[in-house]
């Protein structure tokens, strides 16, 4: 299952190689537990993850992964300072409301915070505002009248609120159709994996 | 029926070892009464311990033989293919020590005196049961539950197994729960106690000897109970205003179905149930809270523990609230503890955990076929 899970989130890899062995892991929005479970099975992770949808939970004790059922940007304030090596928010940054707080309760809790998030100054979404239509795409299948997305930003947005923020980007990965790409990635990467710190 | 284990039949254990309690009270010997369902495996590592809350006992599954309509208190959830699958674990219940089921109680009769304990029964709490439920392990040489769950005050007597016993037991299964009561909580049980303690067929806990029971007073106890278990949204919409002759009657007579309804209970349960039990149990519960000693820090309380956790709450439960689960599920991870959290919308207040919920029972399902995962040979 582990390749599956692999070739369905690339991102995923990209978090995995971020994150040695035996650390312990924070994953706010865990969905079923994937990424746990596969960080368990692959780097022998201590992890938690928070999510708030029952078939989620369900999912999540199925994997054997452990579970906080709470609301990720309250829930989040229940857990101590630097109780985590990394906490990851994969997927997830977009459609949070208070997306500025969270960032900051992301770097209090983890050592590390590992951000994954859909590139929406990437080219195909660009081209299709220039046509005249909000972008839809693998990475952002909805409607814009039922989407969750409350806050889309670009590489070049997230850079900036990192920089408000005073955190160090330690890495950055950046993907289009599970391939990297190195020369334009704001332009031409459609997802993005970040590695940050506050600055010390 | 489905999914039942059936036709099951009670057990006594006799215990003659002397049993101190936390009081300094000693008993020199005590009889639980239990049951049990499936199998024990080769290496005793199957085995679940159900305790119960404040009303339960032994007879947690099936049906007793002639008597089909006795099903067990938690049937719903103990059966074979049910969450707690006795196909794969070996099941205990008992009736703690205190109880009214066959377990030595106050209504059990003092062997030095010939009369029934009454009043002199020792104040019981959740440690003591906890070290009785030990003893009761041991008869079966069952070193290491599999797992420990109860709802409720039966989830304090899960949560202490892993306190006292961090090595007899690898997964507690806390329902419903709360890291010791809150003072609105005591409040409640004290107004139960006093209903009883003010009957004046109670005797001061003797009453056997006068042959009369506080029937209104544990009638009123269990009355407030009840209030306190549902959730206002299930009262109103059980019972909303409904009046039971459809009319008014200007009088202090049984009008609105929730009367009907209250009394029905109280009778009910007045009518089987011991009133110093009942007195024990409640007293058990206002006492439990495992942080008192030190300090009130919950976080040094759990130091001890090893087990992995579920924490279970239901949202419309107001006497155990979420919010209390949350508490116990912080100081799990700050001990970096194993823990699973589910939160689970639910109509019916406290009674909840004894309800069949869909997402309840798939969560109870699923962390349960892991555990039996483990103990497979």
């Amino acid at each position: 299952m582990n390749t599956s899970i692999i070739e369905a989130r690339p991102d995923f890899a990209a978090i995995a190689a971020w994150i040695p062995q035996g650390s312990s892991v924070l994953d706010l929005g865990c969905g079923d537990g994937s990424l746990l479970r596969y960080l368990r099975e692959t780097r022998e992770v201590r992890g938690y993850g928070v999510e708030i949808s029952d078939a989620n939970i369900a999912a999540c004790v199925a994997n054997k992964v452990n579970v906080i059922q709470n609301d990720l940007e309250s829930g989040i304030a229940d857990f101590e300072n630097e109780s985590f090596d990394f906490v990851i928010l994969s997927q997830t940054l977009q459609a949070t409301r208070h997306t500025e707080a969270l960032m900051k309760e992301i770097v209090r809790v983890g050592r590390e915070g590992i951000v994954s998030f859909p590139n929406f100054g990437y080219w195909k979404n660009r081209l299709q505002v220039m046509f005249g239509n909000m972008p839809v795409s693998d990475e952002m299948p909805y409607q814009w009248y039922d989407t969750p997305n409350v806050h889309l930003c670009t590489l070049d947005d997230f850079e900036i609120l990192c920089s408000h923020q005073h955190l160090s980007i330690l890495g950055r990965h950046v993907m289009a159709n599970g391939s990297d790409v190195n020369l334009l990635p704001n332009l031409r990467g459609s997802t993005a994996v970040y590695r940050v710190r506050r600055d010390t | 029926m489905d999914n039942s284990v059936g036709i099951v039949s009670a057990k006594r254990a006799v215990f003659d070892t002397p049993f101190t309690f936390k009081s300094g009270a000693i008993l020199p010997r005590y009889e639980l009464m239990y049951e049990t369902y499936g199998n024990l495996n080769v290496d005793h590592s199957n085995a679940i311990l159900i305790c119960h809350a404040l009303s339960g006992y032994h007879h947690v599954a099936g049906y007793y033989a002639g008597d089909e309509k006795n099903i067990g208190w938690w049937d719903n959830m103990v059966g074979p293919g049910k969450p707690v699958d006795t196909n794969k674990f070996f099941v205990i219940g008992l009736n703690n020590l205190g109880g009214c089921h066959g377990s030595t109680g106050p209504s059990s009769i003092n062997p030095d005196t010939g009369k029934p304990y009454g009043a002199s029964f020792p104040v019981v709490t959740v440690d003591d049961w906890v070290a009785a439920q030990a003893r009761l392990a041991d008869l079966f040489e069952i070193n290491q539950f599999a797992a420990v769950l109860g709802g409720s005050l039966g989830g304090m007597q899960a949560m202490q197994w892993a306190l006292t016993y961090p090595e007899r037991v690898r997964h507690v299964l806390a329902i419903a729960c709360a890291p010791h009561l809150t003072a609105q909580n005591i409040a409640f049980n004290d107004v139960a106690r006093s209903a009883i303690l003010t009957d004046p067929d109670f005797h001061s806990g003797d009453f056997y000897q006068h042959g009369v029971v506080p029937t209104r007073g544990l009638r009123l106890a269990r009355m407030l109970g009840h209030i306190t278990y549902l959730s206002d949204d299930a009262m109103a919409d059980k019972f909303g205003r409904e009046l039971r002759g459809g009319k008014l009657n200007f009088s202090f007579d049984i009008e609105f179905q929730i009367e009907s309804y209250l009394r029905y209970q109280g009778d009910k349960f007045a009518a089987y149930f011991d009133a110093n039990t009942y007195l024990l149990m409640t007293k058990a519960l206002d006492y439990f809270d495992p942080a008192r000693d030190l300090g009130g820090d919950l976080n040094r309380a759990f130091a001890a523990a090893k087990a992995k956790f579920l924490v279970v709450s239901f949202t419309t439960d107001w006497r155990f609230s979420p919010e209390r689960s949350h508490e116990i599920v912080h100081a799990l991870l700050h001990n970096k503890l194993d823990v699973s959290y589910a939160e689970i919308a639910s109509q019916h207040g406290h009674d909840s955990f004894l309800m069949e919920d869909e997402q309840y029972f798939a969560v109870m399902r699923n962390y349960l076929n892991n555990v039996a995962e483990e103990c497979a040979p």
